[in-house]
């Protein structure tokens, strides 16, 4: 059993938890993935680790209530304890030896940025933080991503924080004011992750992005995971989950995303009822 | 006097129309009187061919002659002198390529139901008795068993019954290996696998799961750091293989090892209770035809597809899967369509699959293994409409282990290389078996394999 060891709400969707899981934590690098499961009913989630601390034994996690399993997770309090945790799964990223890095967070995708951009401003790299939100009540990590980078550019959709536009619109005017960047870290939704590739490419800048498809064990058993790469069939688990943007296959990445849209749909709906169901009681 | 009955005993099992729409187990297995009369017609012949057939050289006619007297408690105690796991072998072992393969009888008439008796003592003996661990003198040296399918817990278990301290480290979140994974619960129950892990855990060996060697400790830490004075590494099999065709990342292709993870260890055929889903359309081809196709096919097939095909690229005699399987298979109305290899996979335009091509094959000269080669017939392609396409064309061994240990020899197909007789690697205390040294093969080879290791380590840590 892993406990919760801290819970905070960063806004109204997304959730941070400590976990105890030592063995993990000591091992854990930027760009890793951890799988959990929180009862013997559960599926298994992979989520990429947003922190780690080896001293203390815990790994951090983010998280976006988007379906049945992260809004049960969100139901848990500190104290309370996941079935599973495994870990850490996947390559680390490979951030040595960059000068300047735009590091490029889309929503959620923030909190798996946030380690990247942690590790390469203490290798010494220059470090550009691009954060993107539907709204300004969305926001999360400022003060952390600024305390890790050297400029800070947050925009929404909406323009709520004075800053409207999408990250992509915010990351050409910063290569067009003169700033050169040897590296383009995106993190975020597959469709933010295509447009910034798409944008860098223009300008030949390389890109990593982080994929987080449907996976079962995470080490390369199953194969639901594959996606395509340079023309290759590729495992996300084991060949990643970093990737070269400009060689990703976002479209199909896509189109394999909608796989279990419905039965998805079916089972938030049944944790609704039951949660609408225990309210009223 | 001997039964000279030409056949066997008929087991009882699940008709054919009613077991394809559930996941209970098919055969039902003999009762007592079954179990005699079939017990009787072997010959308990002095040369014991089925003995060499056996790869755990289980004394079978010993054991059968018990079950003839009734003394099941004590056949059950001849079986387990040389195998440990006899409820999970009388399932799944291939014995008509084994010791049913060589039993004097087969020569005229099917031969002694050996697979069949083995199952019942161990059935017996599970329902009647209460399994005492045995008292054993600690040796308080430290061994660790990597992954827990059939080789680690056939070597953890002899291991702990020496006297030594054993770890199991199980990547997945229950231990079992390809015996929970893999094969379903219509084949091998995974309560009675349950059982013969928590006989194992009553040795005194411990099983942490969620434990990922090679990531979150490699094979040297074990060794230097948490203080194991041997490895036995028995990490299975279990990279899936893809055809390399057009469509293959089309939505509604599996390869056979997700899509059984999914039915199997996730549960997914009692979706929504659990959360994991699984996509079945009315129409599936299963590619292949070995034992793991037949699994896939016969649990789409349970899951309320209509038209179920394997289609394998060679004939029914060349096809590896068991025999009863086939005909299990068969029963249950999976379509056969042999001699058809897969050219392209079809897709909508949304990106889900909407069909198979494939073309006939001919079997020309024999290959490498001994089978007729398959080669195709020019302009024979045909589709198959299908909506689910599930690949079980092979796996191996996952290179996790050998690409984050130093020292550890591997071939270039990814199989740890290690001696036959011993298990032995070519890093010092380190020791392979079953799957991650062969390939994908059998239960009971790879228990034969944990069994070998667990003797080898024993020598080298008395000698050391």
């Amino acid at each position: 059993m892993y406990k919760i060891v801290r819970k905070e709400v960063l806004n109204s969707a997304v959730k941070l938890m400590e976990i105890e899981a030592p063995y993990v934590a000591r091992k854990a690098e930027p760009g890793q993935f951890i799988i959990f499961r929180i009862d013997e009913n559960g599926e298994r989630v992979p989520l990429t680790i947003a922190d780690s601390d080896k001293e203390k034994g815990t790994v951090t996690i983010i998280f976006q209530e988007v379906g049945k399993t992260t809004k049960q997770l969100g139901t848990l309090e500190e104290g309370d304890c996941l079935l599973d945790f495994v870990g850490p799964l996947g390559k680390a990223s490979h951030l040595e030896g960059y000068k300047k890095v735009a590091v490029i967070g889309g929503g959620l995708g923030t909190a798996i940025a946030y380690p990247q951009a942690k590790k390469l401003h203490k290798l010494g790299a220059e470090v550009h933080v691009i954060t993107g939100f539907r709204s300004k009540d969305l926001i999360i990590l400022e003060k952390e991503m600024a305390e890790v980078s050297d400029r800070l550019v947050i925009a929404t959709d909406d323009g709520s924080n004075g800053n409207k536009g999408f990250v992509t619109d915010m990351l050409k005017k910063l290569i067009e004011e003169g700033n050169r960047y040897d590296l383009v870290i995106a993190i975020g939704p597959l469709i933010m992750m295509k447009m910034v590739s798409k944008l860098t490419k223009e300008y030949g800048i390389k890109t990593l992005v982080s994929m987080n498809p449907v996976m079962i064990d995470g080490t390369g058993m199953c194969g639901g995971c594959r996606l395509t790469v340079g023309g290759k069939t590729k495992f996300a688990c084991v060949d990643g989950p970093d990737f070269d943007g400009h060689e990703v296959d976002f479209d199909e990445a896509m189109r394999r995303q909608m796989m279990y849209k419905n039965e998805e749909k079916r089972v938030l709906e049944a944790h609704e009822c039951r949660m609408e169901g225990m309210k009223n009681a | 006097m001997p039964n000279m009955s030409l056949n066997k005993v008929k087991i009882p099992e699940q008709e054919p129309n009613v077991r394809n729409k559930n996941f209970l187990e098919v055969a039902l297995g003999y009762t007592e009187d079954m179990a005699k009369e079939e017990a009787q017609r072997c010959l308990n012949c002095k040369h014991r061919p089925c003995v060499a057939g056996c790869p755990v050289n289980v004394q079978i006619p010993d054991f059968i002659q018990l079950v003839a007297e009734g003394k099941f408690e004590e056949a059950y105690y001849k079986i387990t002198e040389t195998n440990s796991l006899p409820a999970i072998c009388g399932r799944v072992c291939p014995q008509e390529s084994q010791c049913e393969k060589l039993c004097v009888r087969a020569k005229k008439g099917e031969s002694v139901g050996i697979g069949r008796l083995e199952r019942f003592v161990a059935d017996w003996y599970m329902a009647n008795r209460e399994v005492k661990p045995e008292k054993v003198k600690k040796l308080n040296k430290k061994v660790a068993v990597v992954g827990s399918g059939p080789a680690g817990l056939t070597c953890a278990g002899d291991l702990a019954k020496m006297g030594y301290d054993v770890t199991v480290f199980e990547a997945f979140h229950t231990p079992g290996g390809v015996l929970m994974y893999g094969i379903p619960e219509f084949r091998l129950p995974k309560a009675l696998v349950q059982r013969e892990i928590d006989n194992v855990r009553s040795l005194g060996v411990e099983i942490k799961t969620n434990m990922v060697i090679g990531k979150v400790l490699s094979i040297d830490e074990l060794m230097e750091k948490e203080g194991f004075e041997a490895v036995f590494i028995g990490s299975g099999a279990g990279l899936p293989s893809f055809m390399g065709i057009e469509g293959e990342n089309l939505n509604g292709v599996y390869s056979a090892n997700e899509f059984l993870t999914r039915i199997n260890l996730m549960k997914a055929y009692k979706f929504p209770e659990y959360d994991t889903p699984v996509k079945v359309g009315k129409n599936v081809a299963v590619v292949g035809g070995g034992n793991v196709a037949m699994d896939a096919a016969r649990s789409a097939k349970r899951l309320g597809a209509e038209n179920v095909y394997i289609v394998y690229r060679r004939s029914e005699a060349e096809m590896p899967a068991r025999l009863e399987e086939i005909h299990h298979a068969r029963e249950e109305g999976i379509i056969f369509k042999l001699l058809s290899n897969p050219t392209r996979i079809l897709g909508t335009e949304d990106g889900w699959v909407k069909g198979i091509e494939c073309i006939e094959m001919e079997l020309g000269e024999p290959d490498a293994s001994g089978r007729r080669r398959p080669v195709p017939k020019k302009g024979s392609e045909f589709v198959l409409d299908v909506e689910t396409v599930i690949i079980a064309i092979g796996q191996t061994p996952n290179p996790l282990i050998v690409s984050t240990t130093e020292g550890l020899d591997s071939h270039k197909w990814g199989g740890i290389i290690a001696d036959d007789e011993t298990g032995a690697t070519s890093k010092k205390g380190v020791f392979a078996g079953g799957d991650a040294v062969t390939g994908a093969a059998t239960v009971i080879l790879a228990m034969g394999a944990g069994k070998k290791a667990a003797k080898a380590i024993d020598e080298y840590l008395r000698n050391k």
